[in-house]
């Protein structure tokens, strides 16, 4: 099962060093392939150097993609972290 | 360290991270410097069991890391995120992989493999915008270092094993690191590496402690028993400063710790007394870099630039293009109305990469100064040459210390005028007119004061040689500095005759000592009728506030109050005891 989605990151600072760890904590989770993509670059989702190195600021869009079993709840959790803003104010 | 325990000052810059002055003893902290050795692998045995050892150092370094969480938690009840994103890269399957494929693909050992891991990294990062992100390559850096030390069985002291209180230098602190620091004991930090957000600076800031950073070699250039002070202020660091050095940043520090906001808000406006009388505030500087400290403390202008530190810590004689660019940098910045640069100020010695070279038993009163740069022409023209060509891109006067009679004024002046001349033959473009004044410090000068005012343009009363040689005191001598005393009944009469010599040759009079910074003597001063003060930044506040409060008028009652006391005490006493009933809010904290 492969499913895509894309996410703009509303949260003020982008992906930061917290809001990417909180994203690693969350991917490693699934079974699933997990991967970001962001201007042609993709990385894997299980990786802090590799979400780091994407640098998104705020107000950038991501895609996120899973492949495997669990595809679909990483996905959903990984989206509302997004959504939630990673619990910055 | 020269064999006669004289050790060599070095001045390294940086970022000031953490503002605020400290120096004292050194803590090299650097359980992280492990010589990296680089191999080839020739068989497949070796390579895997290479794999293995980076797999090994790998564990091991995160059990040290879960370690430091587990008392982060339970010990300090702080955010563990630094810890964990620490712990995220060491697990990272981007590094471990990436690692592994070159151990494997180009068979060169771990630490080799690691290295072009990070430097990979590296270039990354660095082409990254956010501040914030870019700085993230220090975690990883930090990652690898601990590696590293893990592969080369290394084991790291604890920084909360440190007892006395000391200045952490360090190659960079992580929070691993500065979690474990006991507070009490660390006066600064300093290192090698880092920018303002880095970690090292939010642990100074809230421990409210000095730290400067991006020093780039200061673990190399240190050792373990140097002394050192810490400008977080400025961003400069100077290792084994010599006793004039210190105490001058001893005196930067107590003004330092009577600074408060409030007195900065106004800090730029001008030093007018309430009877409408203007008096010129000048800092006194011998790094560039403190010129935007200088300016936003309240300086008109550059009142004193001390040369000196151009010379200090090189292998070789600076320069001409060297001098110019410092001076060019004072001279050229919109917001300084004037610099005034003072030549050469110290002995031979201070030139040589040698200390010992030339070392006198006197130095104060040794072949230092204009004595040397009359004798050593070529270093002087130099100087000179540098200056002149730096008065085109604003305004510069200069300044030479420690002449002792008319004399050597004339002969600097010759040189001077030889210089200028060359310079025109080139075509180079300077200021024809660039004022020139000298230091009175040397108590036969105030006595010429009189026939050096026709030689000059601006006298500048540099008050910390002139009370120890007028007093006879060694001011490096403990046992005697208690003899030290601006408000001295003679010292105010050799003032005043300068004052007095000056004004009847129609020039002006500067004070550039540390007296001119001292708020408490600020209307004493007004009263002798000094046009210009110059002082360390830290101290113009304060002194312009007084400044802007006081009238000439009654500071020269004042004055003519306290010249009819016959002893320092008298004096001292009664100009306190005016000060605290005259300005009560400004004198109560540093009389309690």
């Amino acid at each position: 099962m492969k499913e895509v989605k894309t996410f703009v990151l509303k949260n003020q600072l982008g992906l930061h060093a917290r809001a990417a760890a909180m994203m690693v904590n969350v991917s490693s989770k699934y079974k699933a392939k997990i991967y970001f993509e962001r201007e042609g670059k993709e990385i894997n989702g299980k990786s802090i150097l590799g979400i780091l190195t994407l640098a998104c600021p705020r107000g950038s869009s991501i895609t996120i993609s899973a492949e495997g079993d669990d595809a679909r709840d990483a996905i959903d959790e990984l989206g509302s972290l997004i959504e939630s803003k990673f619990g910055e104010e | 360290m020269g064999a006669h325990g004289i050790k060599k000052t070095i001045v390294l810059k940086g970022i000031g991270v953490s503002p605020g002055i400290v120096s004292g003893r050194v803590y090299l902290y650097n359980c992280m410097d492990v010589k990296t050795p680089y191999y080839m692998l020739d068989t497949k045995k070796r390579i895997s069991q290479e794999v293995k050892r980076f797999k090994q150092a790998l564990k091991e370094s995160s059990q040290e890391l879960v370690d430091i969480r587990e008392r982060i938690i339970t010990k300090e009840s702080l955010d563990p995120l630094f810890i964990d994103i620490y712990i995220m890269i060491l697990k990272d399957r981007m590094f471990i992989r990436e690692t592994v494929e070159k151990i494997r693909e180009q068979k060169i050992n771990v630490e080799w493999a690691l290295k072009l891991t990070l430097s990979k990294y590296r270039e990354i990062f660095k082409k990254m915008e956010d501040e914030y992100l870019k700085e993230r390559i220090n975690d990883m850096e930090y990652v690898v270092d601990r590696v590293l030390r893990n592969l080369s069985g290394k084991t790291c002291e604890k920084i909360a094993d440190i007892q006395d209180e000391v200045i952490i230098i360090a190659r960079d602190l992580s929070p691993a690191d500065t979690i474990q620091i006991n507070a009490e004991g660390v006066l600064g930090f300093a290192t090698d590496i880092g920018g303002k957000t880095s970690h090292t600076a939010i642990v100074a800031r809230s421990m409210e402690i000095p730290a400067v950073v991006g020093l780039e070699k200061i673990t190399s250039e240190i050792r373990a028993d140097d002394h050192v002070i810490v400008d977080g202020t400025s961003g400069v660091v100077i290792i084994n400063p010599d006793p004039e050095v210190l105490k001058r940043y001893d005196d930067k520090k107590k003004h330092y710790e009577f600074m408060e906001e409030s007195i900065i808000k106004d800090a730029r406006l001008p030093a007018v007394t309430r009877d409408g009388h203007e008096v010129a505030i000048g800092a006194n500087i011998e790094f560039t870099e403190e010129i935007p400290s200088a300016i936003s403390h309240g300086a008109d202008g550059v009142g004193l630039y001390r040369t000196e530190f151009i010379y200090v810590n090189k292998e070789q004689l600076p320069t001409e293009d060297e001098h110019f660019n410092h001076y060019r940098r004072v001279v050229e910045d919109p917001m300084i109305a004037w610099a005034t640069i003072r030549t050469f100020d110290l002995g031979g010695d201070k030139f040589a990469s040698d200390p010992r070279l030339a070392e006198e038993m006197n130095p104060a009163m040794g072949l230092r100064a204009i004595r040397f740069c009359l004798r050593e022409v070529e270093l002087f023209k130099l100087q000179l040459r540098a200056i002149l060509r730096a008065s085109k891109y604003g305004k510069t006067k200069i300044l030479f210390p420690m002449i002792s009679g008319v004399a050597e004024i004339r002969e600097a002046k010759r040189i001077l005028d030889e210089v200028k001349s060359e310079l025109r033959n080139e075509g180079v473009p300077l200021d024809e007119f660039i004022e020139i004044g000298i230091m009175i410090e040397v108590p036969s000068a105030v006595m010429m004061a009189d026939k050096l005012a026709e030689e000059v343009d601006f006298f500048s009363i540099g008050t910390n040689d002139l009370i120890q040689y007028a007093l006879a005191i060694d001011r490096i001598n403990e046992r005697v500095t208690y003899l030290y005393e601006p408000l001295h009944p003679a010292i105010l009469r050799l003032i005043r005759q300068v004052v007095e010599a000056a004004h009847n040759a129609g020039i002006k009079v500067a004070m550039c000592g540390e007296m001119a910074g001292e708020p408490a003597y600020a209307m004493i001063l007004l009263g002798l009728g000094l046009e210009e003060l110059s002082m360390t930044p830290l101290a113009i506040p304060q002194v312009k506030k007084i400044i802007r409060g006081a009238t000439v008028k009654e500071s020269r009652e004042l004055l003519e109050t306290v010249m009819k006391f016959s002893t320092v005490g008298e004096i001292e006493k009664y100009v306190r005891k005016y000060m605290i009933k005259r300005f009560p809010d400004e004198f109560e904290i540093n009389n309690h």
